[in-house]
């Protein structure tokens, strides 16, 4: 799994350093490395504590995050118009809302380990529900949209591992529809923009749209074969925006092509099963929920990100697991990865 | 099988065979957008990150510079920013904003933009010309992927005319193309924004003047900055004219018609070459370069004085006594009088029961032909115009090149009118009065030149028959006979002597004799309205007589004749000190050549072209 990782960092690197190379961030794919020591150091330390001990903590890793959550309201830097960091020293930032990612997956394992019963009545969806809704709430209010709705898949797998009943989905999914139409008006403007771009990129062409087109431009002109290292024209000439960051996969796509694509999909698509196998494996029902949990999130990150850069999901700047660069989204994924090796280590009954 | 260590669920292998097959069905999911922009439609995506980064950008081919016979520089270019909108990507609400951006006016802007979409979409839209520092700035910051990356410069020679004007009628300026000029014949073959040349010399020369556009093909990046360039076809600059004026005595005719309204042409008669040409007043060609607001051609257009009006070749004005001299070379050839004829003048004299008065209102007395010209007596004239017929007149005035065009190599170019008997049935349907041939004898009545036909017309008397077509043009071939006529030496000999004596025997003209230079000439006043009362009464300027001198040197070799129209000069002796400057001047530059050998650059002391620009670095030869 380690090694399947590494991989995909090592293409994310790459495509880091192809895309920035001539441009004011060609620094970035060495911060990159070093955010990567830094995710397997954290790895590491996660996988050793038993995970049985952090889930035991989760009251304490719940308030303390909640904590920095509402502080980023409070200190965070205003970036786009959204506060989502908080300043640290040497012009380091920290995203508390990807230590959430973190939590949330340990809290729903913990809430649902510690029942007893393969059924969740109302009640305990309530609860689940609203713990997850506390920090969800505080990171929309940042706003943004795309972690939020990140911490949905580990709610929604871990209820579906924890015994659910068809009934109860389907009046989620009713009270759903008549929630979506007043969440619509609650969506800040951008937001709603980007979702109707979504549905109609040629809608604004140089709005909203722009990033979308041009990213589905991007990775057409990758074609079959791609166009070679640092030789897409439209990443290198930056006509396609944020391409080391949320469209990273689109540079990888133009310059590396349908092919360049199959071989990065086969690796996240081996990590993933691997994650499902520790989910087998593992020595009781928390280790399932860590780690369908895990699973969840990364499949809900790839599915997003991977799905807006060719116009088939809305643009929500969710960064896509070990290739975007960023310090906060590479530290939780290993953190996450680390959980996952954690209940492997454990596999053999304690 | 899965095995679930302390765990009851019975149903946990079938929950992660479920989130297997979602992984495997987003997965799908995920290939089929990749599989149908990467394999699928390749080629749309590959031509659309081509229109991403690749742009043709015109490269505009410098205009030919315009010379004067010395090859002093009148016309010149300098280097400027034009800006010019793609049509790809512009959005109508990008309008607006470029359109303040700019300091244009957003109404015209709009229409401007409108004009053009019913044009293919490879013209791009000129927006504006000479752009100035502020308007760069705003363009660089704006002309990026986000904002308006319709937005293009390019670098453009940029047309320079001597400020104020030098010769400005004759020269005429460059404009953007019109749209009643794109429908016409004579632009058929133009785009829109197009340059071209819309008056005098820019007009007429165009094609010469007008080089071939290049293009350059460049790879850019989302700041519009060119990374690459991939393809040059090199603009072909225009060629350069050099006009046979000679901006020394430009500049002489220009600066005694001053403050007046009127028109000044030299010719020099052996060859048709026209050494200058000024009409008065002048404007700025500069205003016309780009876009001129339409207030100020309004101003233009309506200004009294007529500054746009090119009097050299349009104005159509009775001749008044510069007229005599052909009356008397058609009585002496015809036969209807001989050189010995004389009148009586009293001071006026009865024709078909009508007086007709003489200037001179005590009479000149006994006058001959000889005197009469010198003196410009009326009444001589009266009878002279009665004896030889309205007919004869006009075949010797036609036979001289009045009353038709002289084929000059400039647009815009009037007839004029030789009255005959013929003509009034033609034009009015009547049948021509003998009383009105008395009038037309003293070059008044219906009879009317403009300048260049009259400067035209002596020319060809004075080269003993022999009109060289007059011509705007130094292009090294020799000059053109436009036509000749047998004209009897001594009768030539008689009239042209009679001009000499109006200047250097105590004529009408003997204020302007100089000592040196033999000047011979011809004073006329012509009536603009017939009736002595508005005259004095009124005292309106715009009935005033019109004051004309034609005056040649020398009298054996005429190699300059010069006509000055003075417009409401009141009388005809007032003309004559514009042409007695202009032939000097050429006298005065002759002899200076002989002394050092060289032109020398009069204009350049008085007035440099484009000297007055702020930074003389821009310009670019």
């Amino acid at each position: 799994m380690l090694l399947i990782a590494l991989a995909i960092c090592s293409l994310g690197i790459l495509q880091i350093y192809s895309a920035t190379h001539a441009t004011a961030f060609r620094s970035a794919w060495m911060k990159q490395c070093v955010w990567l020591a830094c995710g397997l150091f954290l790895m590491w330390i996660l996988a050793r504590v038993d995970y049985h001990n952090l889930l035991s903590q989760v009251p304490i890793l719940y308030g303390i995050t909640l904590a920095f959550l509402a502080l980023t309201l409070v200190v965070g830097s205003y970036v786009w118009g959204s506060k989502r960091w908080i300043p640290l020293f040497y012009g380091l930032r920290f995203q508390p809302s990807e230590l959430g990612k973190l939590v949330i997956v340990l809290l729903v394992a913990r809430y649902l380990s510690e029942m007893r019963s393969d059924r969740l009545d109302w009640r305990d969806l309530l609860k689940l529900g609203i713990a997850v809704g506390i920090p969800a709430g505080l990171v929309l209010a940042e706003p943004d949209l795309g972690t939020t709705l990140t911490y949905i898949p580990i709610l929604a797998v871990g209820i579906f591992f924890g015994g659910f009943r068809w009934q109860h989905a389907l009046m989620v999914l009713l009270a759903a529809a008549v929630l979506l139409p007043a969440g619509w008006v609650l969506l800040k403007d951008y937001q709603r923009a980007r979702l109707v771009t979504f549905l109609d990129p040629m809608r604004d062409p140089m709005g909203a749209g722009y990033q979308v087109i041009q990213s589905k431009i991007a990775v057409g002109a990758g074609g079959m074969w791609g166009e070679g290292v640092a030789r897409g024209s439209q990443t290198q000439l930056r006509f396609l925006p944020a391409a080391h960051t949320d469209f990273v996969i689109s540079a990888f796509a133009e310059e590396h092509g349908f092919v360049g694509i199959l071989v990065l999909f086969a690796l996240y698509f081996l990590l993933l099963m691997q994650i499902v196998q520790n989910a087998q494996k593992a020595p009781d029902r928390a280790g399932v929920f860590i780690c369908m949990g895990v699973g969840s999130l990364l499949l809900f990150h790839l599915l997003v990100n991977a799905g807006m850069a060719v116009g088939r999901m809305p643009v929500t700047g969710i960064p896509l697991p070990l290739m975007s660069y960023g310090g906060s989204s590479m530290m939780s994924v290993f953190a996450m990865l680390g959980l996952v090796n954690n209940v492997r280590l454990r596999r053999f009954g304690s | 099988m899965v095995r679930f260590v302390h765990d009851e669920t019975y149903s946990g292998a079938a929950k992660v065979a479920v989130f297997q097959y979602l992984t495997v069905a987003v997965f799908i999911f995920l290939l089929v957008g990749y599989w149908d922009l990467q394999v699928r439609n390749e080629g749309l995506y590959n031509s659309k990150a081509q229109q991403n980064q690749i742009k043709s950008l015109p490269m505009p081919a410098p205009r030919g510079r315009i010379l004067d016979r010395d090859g002093r520089v009148i016309v010149d270019n300098h280097a400027s920013f034009r800006l010019v909108l793609s049509r790809e990507g512009l959005r109508d609400d990008h309008v607006e904003p470029i359109a303040r951006g700019l300091n244009l006016d957003v109404q015209d802007f709009q229409a401007r933009v409108r004009r053009f979409q019913r044009r293919p979409s490879y013209f791009t839209i000129p927006v504006k010309e000479e752009l100035t520092s502020g308007e760069l700035a705003f363009v660089e910051s704006h002309r990026n992927d986000l904002m308006f990356p319709e937005m293009e410069l390019i670098k453009s020679q940029f047309r320079l005319y001597p400020k104020d004007g030098i010769a400005s009628h004759l020269i005429g300026y460059v404009g953007e193309i019109s749209e009643a000029e794109l429908n016409s014949q004579e632009w058929a073959n133009h785009n829109p924004g197009d340059l071209i040349g819309k008056m005098g010399v820019e007009r007429f020369y165009n094609d010469t003047l007008t080089g071939i556009d290049g293009q350059r093909q460049v790879r850019v990046d989302n700041r519009m900055n060119t990374r690459e360039v991939l393809g040059m076809k090199p603009a072909v600059p225009g060629k350069d004219l050099r006009l046979t004026i000679d901006l020394d005595l430009q500049t002489v005719a220009e600066m005694a018609l001053e403050g007046k309204r009127g028109a000044v042409i030299a010719i020099a008669p052996a060859t048709g070459d026209i050494l200058a040409y000024a009409s008065a007043p002048g404007y700025d060609p500069n205003l016309f370069v780009g876009r001129m607001k339409s207030s100020e051609l309004k101003g233009l257009l309506e200004d009294p004085t007529k500054p746009l009006f090119n009097r050299v070749i349009q104005s159509q004005l009775a001749p008044g006594s510069t007229f005599k001299p052909f009356v008397a070379l058609a009585a002496l050839e015809s036969g209807a009088i001989d050189e010995n004829f004389s009148v009586h003048c009293a001071g006026s004299a009865t024709f078909y029961g009508r007086v007709f008065k003489c200037h001179k209102k005590g009479g000149h007395g006994t006058v001959n032909l000889h005197s009469a010209i010198a003196q410009s007596c009326d009444v001589y004239f009266y009878n002279v115009g009665r004896m030889t017929g309205i007919d004869t007149i006009a075949k010797y005035a036609q036979m001289a090149g009045l009353g038709k065009k002289t084929g000059i190599d400039l647009p815009g170019e009037k007839e004029g009118v030789v009255p005959s008997s013929a003509w009034k049935i033609r034009t009015q349907r009547e049948k021509w009065y003998e009383g009105e041939t008395i009038s037309v004898a003293i070059g008044q009545g219906a009879v009317t030149v403009t300048p260049l036909q009259l400067a035209y017309a002596y020319s060809g008397l004075l080269n003993n028959g022999v009109w060289m077509r007059p011509h705007i043009l130094d292009d090294g071939h020799p000059p053109q006979v436009d036509h000749t006529a047998d004209i009897n030496p001594l009768n030539l000999a008689k009239v042209l002597d009679g001009m000499c004596a109006v200047v250097n025997e105590g004529g009408t003209g003997a204020a302007v004799h100089m000592s040196d230079i033999v000047l011979c000439g011809k004073t006329g006043t012509a009536q603009r309205a017939s009736n002595d009362l508005l005259k004095t009464k009124l005292g309106e300027e715009a009935f005033r007589d019109d004051a004309w001198f034609v005056g040649f040197a020398s009298r054996e070799n005429p190699e300059i004749v010069v006509v000055a129209l003075y417009e409401n000069g009141m009388h005809g002796p007032l003309a004559a000190p514009i042409v007695r400057d202009v032939i000097k001047a050429f006298y005065d530059k002759k002899a200076r050549q002989k002394q050092s050998g060289a032109p020398q650059n009069l204009a350049a002391a008085v007035r440099v072209p484009g000297s007055d620009l702020a930074s003389p670095g821009l310009r670019s030869r």
